[in-house]
């Protein structure tokens, strides 16, 4: 317990420090941490419950629209301000823009909270493929609707109002590092205290065996949508911060970017490893400091590199990397190795 | 809101007219889905990219100076070998895996031609230009392009052609024999490896027949390929496996659909109520199937 205490210091103080220690990389480390957000609350579905959504980018999507709007709503006519796009006829006072981006965060992530736990008991009722299908329609139909509704810009996009001009450059670099951080850092905590709770176990349950888990008493309907509701919270949360730090929203390549942003958060958490605590957070690192090899040096070759990547990691990485580590490592993730078992094993192999 | 397509019924005609033929162009799509959906058990959301691929096979030829139509004979056996390429490459692996696995594995095959077609055709919105006129009905009051017509006899002459080999021809036999239970069909001496990997192909070419098609009727885009999967998906949860009337009618339905959305909602929103029926489809079948297993208490 105590190395565990020391590590977690370790990496908050590297956390801290980091945007000092790399001035330059201050807009990777805070996509980082939005990105590490992702995949972990991907992975409540995905990974604990067997749940494989596509559709956690609605609530990403929804987070990002829903605080630019209630940051700019709040004090000018936003209608005129999505009107007037880039040319900026209205200009936030620092304090204006700080008090509607905390309103817009708490805006982003309590409705996309309810919108899944309304939508949660005709959505959760499918099961396997159909499921993710539905929710990969989702994703997609709230883009191209977005895409048609002229008040939140259509198909034009939507400027985020900007950093206000406090503390000179370095400033809105690290104010978004901060914020990102204190969500990657509260989402880490309320997570691993779910899953130290009886609630992960029965997430597990439902993954897996449904109907068994329901035979033994368990209401799987009421914890399959506290799971989204959970996730919908940490998705809204993340979208309103990317929001900001992207200065710019378009429905479907920066919101709702299901080939994108919704596609990453599931491969994020493929990669590290479902259904452990760490997996997706190594996976979400790993992936990010690859994309952005691949888009620094295969630049217009990206996708295809990303389409590749994908093939490979789910034909031959399927375990992630974390399954990796236990298999061969078991030890180390307190499992008891009968070393003649294990022999006899790889021999039947 | 829109609703000029109540008041004038000539536009519901056209509305009409259009949905059913561009149904019939989904629906040998979503035939080719239910095929390899029934037999391997794949999701396969390159399905629309394999349309679009196969459409800018005859886009390419109509480049060159011949008559895009042909594309509907050349672009289906090119399409066959690039499926049965995808197949020994991606799928085998992932045949007995996960249906999960399976989509995502296809959706990066998706995203890699989408880009590579990007890259190879450029992002241009194109259309093969077949030459064939338009016929004008009810006093010249509704326009149907004759390529239109030409598409959907098209369509249902090869879906015609797939249904009568499936049923008289060997590898057709054991398609059937592996859809309804592999092993047993391995026992008994077919080569299930093979049937897959046919049946791929098949599935690809239809996919080319269809695209060829869409080329010569519609446009095509390289970035267009993800609601050619959505509607072929929904066209078959809603007909079932291996219903082809069936599959004949939801194509149609949908068609129909889709255009008065496009005449009441307005164009810009006319995939999103794709997805949407979709969402909504689905949720209708899952509060059914729970009534279901309500009488069984």
């Amino acid at each position: 317990m105590n190395k565990n205490v020391l590590l977690y210091a370790a990496i908050l103080i590297f956390g801290l420090a980091a945007p000092f220690l790399f001035p330059a990389f201050k807009v990777q480390l805070s996509i980082l941490c939005v990105l590490i957000v992702l995949a972990t609350t991907w992975n409540i579905q995905g990974g604990e419950m067997g749940y494989n959504t596509f559709g956690n980018i609605l609530f990403y999507g929804l987070g990002m629209y829903l605080c630019a709007s209630v940051q700019v709503g709040m004090f000018f006519p936003l209608a005129e301000w999505t009107e007037s796009g880039g040319e900026k006829t209205f200009v936030h006072t620092p304090s204006q823009f700080f008090q509607g981006m905390a309103a817009g965060l708490v805006v982003a992530a309590i409705i996309p909270t309810i919108i899944a736990g309304l939508i949660g008991y005709a959505i959760l009722g499918l099961r396997g493929h159909y499921f993710a299908i539905c929710t990969l329609g989702l994703g997609v139909a709230a883009g191209e609707i977005s895409g048609g509704i002229e008040i939140i810009g259509a198909g034009q996009g939507f400027t985020t109002p900007p950093f206000p001009n406090v503390g000179g450059l370095e400033a809105r670099g690290e104010f978004f590092y901060f914020l990102s951080f204190g969500a990657l850092v509260l989402t880490f905590l309320a997570v691993r205290a779910i899953y130290s709770t009886r609630f992960k176990l029965i997430l597990n349950a439902i993954r897996d065996n449904e109907d068994k888990a329901e035979a033994m008493g368990i209401e799987t309907m009421k914890y399959k949508i506290i799971g989204w509701m959970v996730s919908a919270f940490f998705c809204g949360l993340a979208g309103g911060i990317m929001g900001g730090l992207v200065g710019y929203i378009d429905s479907t390549d920066v919101a709702f970017d299901g080939r994108e942003m919704g596609v990453f958060m599931v491969l994020m958490a493929i990669l590290g490893g479902k259904g452990t605590l760490w997996g997706p957070i190594i996976g979400a690192t790993v992936f990010h400091i690859f994309k952005e090899g691949f888009w620094t040096f295969f630049l217009g070759w990206q996708y295809v590199a990303l389409g590749v990547l994908i093939v490979i990691i789910v034909i031959y990485f399927p375990e992630g990397i974390m399954g990796w580590l236990r298999e061969k490592y078991p030890e180390r993730f307190g499992e008891v190795v009968d070393e003649a078992d294990r022999k006899a094993q790889v021999e039947l192999k | 809101m829109d609703f000029m397509v109540f008041q004038y019924p000539m536009i519901t005609v056209q509305a009409c007219l259009d949905g059913l033929l561009l149904g019939i162009l989904f629906a040998l799509i979503a035939y080719g889905m239910a095929l390899q959906w029934g037999v391997m058990n794949i999701i396969n959301i390159a399905q629309g990219d394999l349309v679009i691929l196969g459409g800018y096979i005859a886009y390419f030829m109509y480049l060159y100076g011949i008559h895009p139509a042909w594309g509907v004979i050349v672009s289906p056996f090119i399409m066959y070998f690039i499926g049965v390429g995808i197949y020994k490459l991606v799928i085998n692996k992932v045949v007995d895996r996960d249906l999960f696995i399976s989509i995502l594995a296809t959706f990066g095959i998706s995203i890699l031609f989408m880009q590579l077609m990007n890259f190879a055709f450029g992002a241009d919105v194109v259309l093969a230009n077949s030459g064939y006129g338009t016929t004008m009905l009810f006093d010249n009051n509704v326009t149907l392009p004759n390529s239109k017509i030409f598409s959907a006899f098209v369509s249902i002459v090869f879906a015609i052609c797939l249904v009568i080999y499936m049923k008289k021809s060997k590898l057709g036999r054991a398609i059937r024999a592996t859809a309804q239970n592999a092993r047993a069909a391995k026992i008994l001496g077919v080569d299930t490896e093979k049937v897959y990997a046919a049946t791929f192909g098949i599935n690809a070419a239809l996919c080319g027949v269809a695209g060829a098609l869409i080329s010569i009727t519609f446009t095509i885009h390289p970035y267009m390929g993800l609601p050619y999967t959505i509607r072929s998906f929904m066209i078959v949860i809603v007909a079932g496996l291996g219903n082809l009337p069936g599959v004949a009618m939801s194509g149609m339905g949908l068609g129909v659909f889709e255009e008065f959305a496009d005449y009441i909602l307005g164009t810009e929103f006319r995939i999103g109520s794709v997805f949407l029926l979709l969402v909504l489809i689905l949720v209708y079948r899952r509060f059914k199937l729970s009534r279901k297993r309500e009488y069984l208490k």
